[in-house]
């Protein structure tokens, strides 16, 4: 028991010395960042044009745009996973490229593997960086606890909801202590109630760990809700359109609560004029490309 | 449904729920006593009427053999052996190699599967010929390794190995395919080596596929080391087919495939057992969770 707790705090406290704002290795800077995909019609297809934008490190950034222009593309050159056509990504003030040190990722769809335990699932993090398996164990089961799933370590993914199944996804995210979180429409796919729980357990963890995170969602509220900073996105090919700051206090507590406040429908508005523009214009070529 | 609601004390409610119970427990016996009756009956139709026809002289036993001669012959061969020694030897002897060549196979299934699965340069290049090599009877091949590995098990081995290898390296290959690329992504995010995403990711997820290749595979394997002793062997199930087949014995030739059925379902049922472990990781089948 005592080791185990031993294990337990040393992050938390770790990080808390660290100094959120302190992680210049944590910055993220994109500079005129161009995708271009070959189409298997052989034409040149432009995913993404000169997008610019930086987060700071400890930032919670919200990236917001119509379906289909190129937010789940950028990330993946965030994380090294794809290589831009032109531009840069800088993580730290250093170029990506490959595998970028110290990311976590989370999809809208389940990234767990089937045939592991919760547990297994989120020991992979150590065990792939070679942590000896007694303290991987440790700090997993501590992990899970933090997220509520005391008790269903041996239980499979599919004996769980969707809800379980995220918060197991966010301690594997979590227990590398990732200097940076991507999160892909992370509750994308979960019930309104059960997202805002989520989003709430989100912001606590975030809160204690402070990693810099770029959150795409195509829910305004949960950006508003959740982040320091929104960006607003163009339809296809995508740049950015906008960038807000969000100047709601922290910690913000409930999730839900956090709606009703002036200021919160107030940025909720503005950004939602930019947004609406793109989004009509996107959903008129799908809808006119279906014609 | 009347007894029910009067016997328990329970509300309304209840009662309709038991009595939907025992209605559905009872539809369930129902069909489970048809379905064996009808198995039953169709057995005894088809060795009954064998042995019927074959009393009647309507077909000739001469020929096809007779239910209640083969199982004489069975007592006989279990009893008195073979020109070659104890039956038992033969069993042995198909066994084993069956086993090996069946090891031999799906290990290298698995191994080639999954390297030409992982890579996209191997596959290209190996593709075509592999596409070639599986369009030649392989059965064929048994003569080549008799030339040249002489009588022994050697030819038998690699014959069945070969057979195995080719169902067990599609599966594993296109298992290897089938891997989700948003676990693939993730793993590589959190930093997995090429090796630990095989280790972790690409194996356990191709499992699926090459356990259901291994239910096929055993039975290739026995065919592999049986078609190998009929072209030429000193012991093994194979050369009891073909001496009784010389002999004109049709009982004999039964009497062996019967043997072979019930080592065939034996390994079945073990690597069903194995299924059973190695996938304990997935959901019940909706058919599984239904059945009452
Ligand atoms: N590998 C690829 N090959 C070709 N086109 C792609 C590829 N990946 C994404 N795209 C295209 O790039 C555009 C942006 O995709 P994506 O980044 O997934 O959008 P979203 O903003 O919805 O996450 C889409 O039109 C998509 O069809
Ligand atoms: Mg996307």
């Amino acid at each position: 028991m005592a080791s185990r707790n031993d294990v337990a705090k040393s992050p938390i406290t770790g990080t808390a010395t660290a100094g959120a704002a302190a992680r210049e290795d944590a910055r993220i800077e994109i500079s005129g960042l161009t995708k271009r995909f070959l189409t298997p019609a052989g034409e040149v297809f432009t995913a993404l044009q000169d997008v610019s934008f930086t987060v700071e490190p400890g930032q919670f950034c919200a990236v917001v745009g119509p379906t289909g222009c190129g937010k789940s593309t950028t990330l993946g050159m965030v994380s090294g996973l794809d290589r831009p056509s032109e531009g840069s990504v800088k993580v730290g003030g250093r170029e990506v490229d490959g595998i970028t040190d110290g990311v976590s990722f989370m999809f809208q769809a389940d990234a767990l593997l089937p045939w592991k335990t919760v547990l297994g699932n989120v020991l992979m993090g150590p065990v792939f960086r070679g942590v000896p398996k007694q303290q991987a164990q440790a700090s997993a089961r501590d992990w899970l606890r933090r997220v509520g799933l005391a008790g269903f370590e041996d239980r499979y993914p599919h004996q769980l909801s969707g809800g379980m199944r995220k918060r197991v996804a966010m301690a594997a995210a979590l227990i590398n202590e990732p200097k940076i979180l991507i999160m892909d429409e992370p509750f994308g796919a979960l019930d309104v109630q059960t997202k805002a729980i989520m989003s709430t357990e989100l912001l606590t963890l975030w809160e204690q760990i402070r990693p810099t995170v770029v959150f795409i969602t195509h829910d305004l509220d949960e950006a508003v809700a959740l982040a320091d900073r929104v960006v607003v996105m163009t339809s296809s090919p995508g740049s950015v359109k906008a960038v807000f700051d969000i100047d709601l206090p922290r910690p913000r507590g409930s999730v839900q609560e956090i709606r009703f406040q002036p200021r919160f429908i107030e940025l909720q508005h503005q950004i939602w004029d930019t947004l609406r523009e793109e989004v009509e214009r996107a959903y008129a070529r799908t809808a006119g490309g279906k014609a | 449904m009347s007894t029910t609601s009067t016997v328990s004390p329970a509300p309304a409610g209840n009662g309709a729920q038991a009595s939907v119970e025992t209605d559905a427990r009872r539809k369930v016996r129902k069909r489970v006593t048809a379905m064996w009756t009808g198995r039953i009956v169709l057995g005894i139709l088809v060795v009954g009427g064998w042995q019927a026809f074959t009393a009647l002289g309507i077909v000739d036993k001469f020929f096809f053999g007779q239910p209640t001669g083969i199982v004489t012959r069975l007592i006989d061969l279990f009893q008195h052996g073979t020109e070659q020694g104890s039956y038992y030897a033969d069993i042995w002897t198909t066994l084993q190699e069956a086993l090996i060549g069946f090891a031999i196979g799906t290990v290298t299934g698995v191994v080639v599967g999954v390297a030409l699965g992982q890579s996209r340069f191997l596959s290209d290049v190996l593709g075509p010929y592999i596409k070639i090599v599986n369009a030649i009877p392989r059965i064929v091949l048994g003569s080549i390794f008799m030339i040249a590995f002489g009588i022994g098990t050697l030819p038998k081995v690699l014959l069945a190995a070969v057979l195995v290898f080719f169902i067990v390296f599609f599966n594993a290959f296109q298992g290897v395919r089938e891997v989700d690329r948003n676990i693939l992504a993730n793993a590589k995010v959190l930093g997995a080596s090429e090796l630990q995403i095989v280790r972790h990711v690409t194996v356990p997820s191709a499992l699926t596929w090459i356990i259901a290749s291994l239910h096929s595979a055993f039975g290739f394997a026995i065919v592999g080391a049986l078609v190998g002793e009929v072209l030429g062997a000193q012991h093994g199930l194979g050369l009891v087919i073909k001496t009784s087949m010389d002999n004109f014995d049709p009982n004999g030739v039964f009497a062996t495939m019967f043997v072979v059925a019930v080592i065939v379902m034996g390994a079945e049922w073990l690597i069903g057992k194995l299924e059973h472990r190695l996938l304990a990781w997935r959901p019940p089948s909706p058919s599984e969770v239904n059945s009452l």
